[in-house]
């Protein structure tokens, strides 16, 4: 190989479509992002009792969703990479206030009131983690060292910990695996994966021990849903129901009898996963999982690409934890894993996770479309 | 930039792919668990929750059946059903029972009787039953109750039918009542048929013919959702009310029966000679019945329970009195069928009875005595000296198996639930009862219808028919005719039981002597003689408790409740009987002042009644 002459200039990629490249939007992803939140108004309309007020919601936080998508597009990935220890260091702050002087909803305490806004600190480091991970670790070769190993860890274990104790399982999980993920990308070998999982294993008895009591019956309910099937067992018990009843071509649209009919709790939010499953059967949600898995292959292509570490790892993490959502959401509404409030990404009814979604997905698309060129 | 950089840049981004490549296939793997679990869910056990998903939605709710009516002879309606509004609580569906019973008091009245029978039903039911506090509300308050519907979850007001007996007290003891099932009751009824059903015969007739009355019950499938409210009803099957009963009792009689026993309690019960059927069957004091229906408070239950005058207790079949003279016709007829005595046959009564070589004296009601009576006159003027030698002459063994021929000591078998059986003593009797051997001052006794001899008013009435039907004895009945909800009409079965086959010539002499009874000069109920028609009786007086050697019976000073039972028999027209009647006035005294007048009145508004109509 000759000795390559880099050149470093800001210009748009050499192929470029007109006003989405001009938008730095990335057309495969935005469109499968587009059919996902079609299908996810499709079944609102349905899991929602018909409710038009409810799409209306749904619609205005789409909006917002999708216009903070755009906006994060514009900005150049240098400079999320400059904003990461200080947006870190602010959400550690955030976290530790709501412990301090939090709102107390469904008997955790989430969000913080700014006086003009209120919101979920918690959510946000579904973004900062994976940054603070990838700015620390883009600025030494890879692997990391043990040393940089270990503080990236704890840059993980802070904020994992003050949101477990909000208690708020389901975000702690997904702010978890994203920093494991960015880890994971970032090259460590895999004997420390191991042991790592080792590691967790063992801390099973421990995290019991920590865990409070609704999140114990939960874990106890998952084991066994039959032990209580009025009480917390009830969920599993109908969810299941919806989707076995589904079969292979499903009831149809607006016809689910489980969710119509108020057997199926929390539909249009966490368990939406089984009025879909109901109504459009296996063909229907295997249709909707390779959807899915089309927007995380994208991610991940986009990761690949990427010129820089930062890039990389930000956009596989991000890619990720979208992976995560899902899998945590499908795999508890199906009975594989214990109920965590995780929503489906995308499709469930709520303002919160959405946004992140789509504000990660606005991240990719920067990584995605502000290229240095590089000579061939 | 330095070269070993440029080998880090490539090194880093192949160590990335590398990653990538793995998370893809660990993405794609996750995601083929997910399908394999979608699929074991949606195909493998597919309809396993297809069969959970519609027992989910679909509900199959028991359709209650009508209650049968209850209607006398002359279609007067007796018992039916109401329609009411009652306010009910589903104990699981509330927050807080305590608070929500607060709170609905504060909107209607509920009193602590109501709050009481609602926590006796709730220990009873299921914690997702209905269970009503509040029954027959008023049409304000269930329009209040409309309006704060919204504050109450696990409370709703239900229309419900409730049993409702017009004629009241009247028909108390014949009728009986329904009430609530309750927990033994639970256990002997086919719970599918009953399960829309709360209500069941607790006594009289309600009980006796539960079977009949309560009908099939029906269903329905509906679809609910998940709070159990029914969206639209998927398939009907309507239940099969109940089959109406009309009585033999006729109204008429019942209430004549009952104003006549005026301040006396007693027990008044009338027969068709012809069927058998019961056409007055009266029991004073009574109840109530329309208390019970939905659960008496326990005040008033204690009340009616703990009464001396026993209101609760139905006197005309569980009453069981020494039937006192009246039982001097048919020990008669035994004495002439046995030949042990001929009709005209005279004996002479001093006034007392003694055993050969006894002291104790048999006293005649007749102080001074009757002097010399032959059979005509002991039962005309009730000679009890007659009977004594009589009874003594056939002896208990021809005594009991001649007076259980009338049914005396056995249960007359009638359609209604609980009757006792009397006593007729026999030797038997008391060597197992009592471990003693009979006393032959015992059959004396007998002989008057005294000492252990015990029968029912409707035993004396039915022995009467009997009699009046000259060895036919008809099985009393109470339900006549019992008609299916498709209008098909069956008549409940006649019933022959036992043929009394005697000398004809046997009935006429003590009939002749039961109607001088009335009709006669000397006779002891000649007060009641009737112009329009002629009546044989018999009047009793049973001793209720005894009057010890040498003491003078006071009438007036004995406390009211230690005076003798007034008892008349009787049956009219003697020469084409139609009615048969037992008349019991406890503490009454004679039978013929108190108990006879009685029984003409009912026979008056009985037999002149039909001769009107014909």
């Amino acid at each position: 190989m000759a000795k390559p002459h880099i050149t470093f200039h800001d210009s748009q990629p050499a192929k470029a479509y007109g006003l989405l490249a001009w938008l730095h939007i990335d057309l495969p992803l935005l469109l499968s992002l587009l059919m996902l939140v079609g299908v996810g108004l499709t079944i609102l309309f349905s899991a929602g009792d018909e409710e038009m007020i409810l799409l209306q919601k749904q619609l205005v936080r789409l909006g917002f969703g999708f216009t903070v998508m755009v906006i994060l597009a514009q900005i150049h990935p240098d400079n999320f990479r400059r904003w990461s220890p200080w947006l870190y260091g602010l959400g550690i702050l955030f976290l530790i206030s709501v412990i301090l002087f939090g709102e107390l909803g469904k008997g955790a305490q989430r969000w913080l009131d700014l006086g003009f806004v209120r919101f979920q600190p918690s959510e946000m480091f579904k973004l900062t983690l994976p940054m603070v991970i990838a700015w620390y670790l883009a600025e030494k070769r890879l692997p990391p060292s043990p040393s940089r190993l270990i503080t990236a860890a704890l840059f993980t274990i802070i904020p994992v910990l003050l949101i477990a104790k909000q208690p708020d399982l389901g975000t702690a999980l997904l702010v978890g695996s994203g920093g494991a993920f960015a880890l994971f990308l970032a090259g460590i070998s895999w004997r420390l994966i191991f042991i790592a999982g080792a590691l967790m294993a063992a801390m099973g008895p421990l995290a019991w021990y920590l865990m409070h009591d609704y999140q114990r019956q939960r874990v106890l309910t998952f084991l066994n849903p039959e032990s209580d099937p009025l009480g917390t067992g009830y969920h599993i018990i109908q969810s299941k129901i919806a989707i076995g009843s589904g079969g292979i071509s499903g009831k149809g649209w607006l016809n689910g009898t489980q969710s119509h009919l108020e057997f199926l709790p929390e539909r249009h939010t966490d368990f939406i996963f089984a009025v879909i499953s109901e109504e459009f059967g296996l063909v229907g949600i295997i249709a909707l999982l390779i959807l899915y898995l089309f927007i995380i292959l994208r991610g991940l292509y986009i990761a690949s690409q990427a010129q820089d570490t930062f890039g990389r790892i930000l956009a596989g993490a991000l890619s990720l934890i979208f992976f995560v959502y899902l899998f945590v959401n499908a795999g508890m509404v199906t009975g594989l894993l214990p109920v965590v409030g995780v929503p489906l990404p995308l499709i469930s009814y709520g303002g919160t996770s959405l946004v992140t979604i789509l504000a990660s997905f606005g991240m990719l698309m920067s990584i995605q479309t502000h290229k240095k060129l590089l000579p061939t | 930039m330095p070269q070993s950089s440029i080998k880090d840049y490539l090194h880093e981004s192949q160590l990335f792919l590398g990653r990538a490549i793995v998370s893809s296939i660990l993405v794609i793997i996750a995601l083929g668990v997910l399908v394999g679990r979608l699929f074991f869910l949606q195909v493998e056990n597919h309809e396993h929750f297809t069969t959970l998903s519609q027992d989910n939605r679909v509900k199959l709710e028991p359709l209650p059946p009508t209650r049968g009516l209850i209607f006398d002879r002359n279609g007067t309606i007796l018992a039916q059903n109401l329609p009411a509004y009652s306010l009910e609580i589903v104990p699981e569906k509330t927050k807080d029972l305590q608070t929500t019973i607060d709170r609905l008091s504060e909107i209607i009245t509920i009193s602590e009787d109501d709050i009481q029978r609602f926590h006796r039903l709730r220990k009873q039911r299921r914690r997702f039953d209905s269970i009503p506090i509040r029954v027959r509300l008023q049409e304000e308050e269930v329009a209040r109750i409309a309006i704060h519907r919204h504050r109450f979850p696990g409370v709703d007001v239900k229309a419900t039918l409730l049993r409702d007996y017009p004629q009241g007290v009247q028909t108390a003891h014949l009728l009986g009542y329904v009430g609530r099932i309750n927990e033994k009751e639970l256990l002997q009824i086919d719970t599918s048929n009953y399960s829309g059903t709360d209500f069941i015969g607790k006594n009289g007739v309600e009980k006796s013919y539960e079977s009949m009355l309560h009908g099939q019950v029906g269903l329905q499938q509906v679809e609910v959702n998940a709070k159990g409210r029914v969206l639209r009803v998927l398939e009907n099957q309507p239940p099969q009310p109940g089959d109406n009963l009309q009585l033999f009792l006729d109204m008429e009689l019942q209430s004549t029966a009952l104003e006549a026993l005026g301040e006396y309690n007693g027990a008044v019960v009338a027969m068709d000679i012809e069927t058998g059927g019961v056409l007055t069957l009266v029991s004073k004091p009574g109840y109530n019945p329309n208390l019970f229906v939905d659960g008496i408070s326990s005040k008033a239950y204690r009340a009616l329970e703990s009464s001396l005058d026993n209101p609760l207790f139905n006197r005309a079949i569980r009453g069981q009195y020494p039937p006192g003279s009246t039982v001097k016709p048919f020990i008669g007829l035994a004495g002439l069928e046995y030949d042990v005595v001929g009709f005209h046959q005279e004996t002479y009564c001093p006034g007392y009875y003694q055993l050969p070589g006894k002291e104790h004296k048999y006293r005649d009601w007749k102080k001074w005595g009757h002097g010399k009576v032959d059979m005509h006159q002991a039962i005309v003027q009730s000679c009890d000296v007659y009977y004594y030698e009589l009874a003594r002459t056939l002896g208990i063994d021809r005594l009991h198996e001649f007076l259980t021929g009338f049914g005396f000591g056995i249960p007359s078998k009638v359609d209604l639930d609980g009757e006792l059986s009397g006593l007729m003593p026999s030797r038997d009797w008391k060597q197992s009862k009592r471990r003693e051997p009979w006393y032959p001052g015992e059959t004396l006794i007998v002989g008057i219808g005294q000492g252990y001899f015990l029968a029912t008013p409707l035993q004396l009435a039915s022995a009467t028919a009997t009699l009046a039907n000259r060895g036919h004895r008809i099985r009393p009945r109470v339900v006549a005719t019992i008609e299916s909800p498709d209008k098909v009409k069956r008549e409940s079965p006649k019933i022959e039981d036992v043929l009394h086959q005697l000398d004809p010539e046997h009935w006429n002499q003590v009939i002749s002597a039961m109607t001088d009874v009335v009709e006669g000069q000397r006779g002891t109920a000649r007060s009641i003689r009737s112009n329009e028609y002629r009546i044989a009786g018999k009047t009793g007086t049973a001793q209720v408790f005894s009057v010890k050697q040498d003491e003078e019976y006071d009438e007036e000073n004995t406390a009211k409740r230690k005076r003798d039972h007034a008892l008349f028999i009787a049956f009219a027209p003697v020469e084409s009987p139609k009615i048969a009647i037992a008349v019991v006035v406890e503490n009454g005294g004679h039978g013929g002042s108190v108990a006879a007048p009685i029984a003409r009145k009912v026979m008056d508004s009985y037999l002149l009644k039909n001769q009107q109509d014909q």
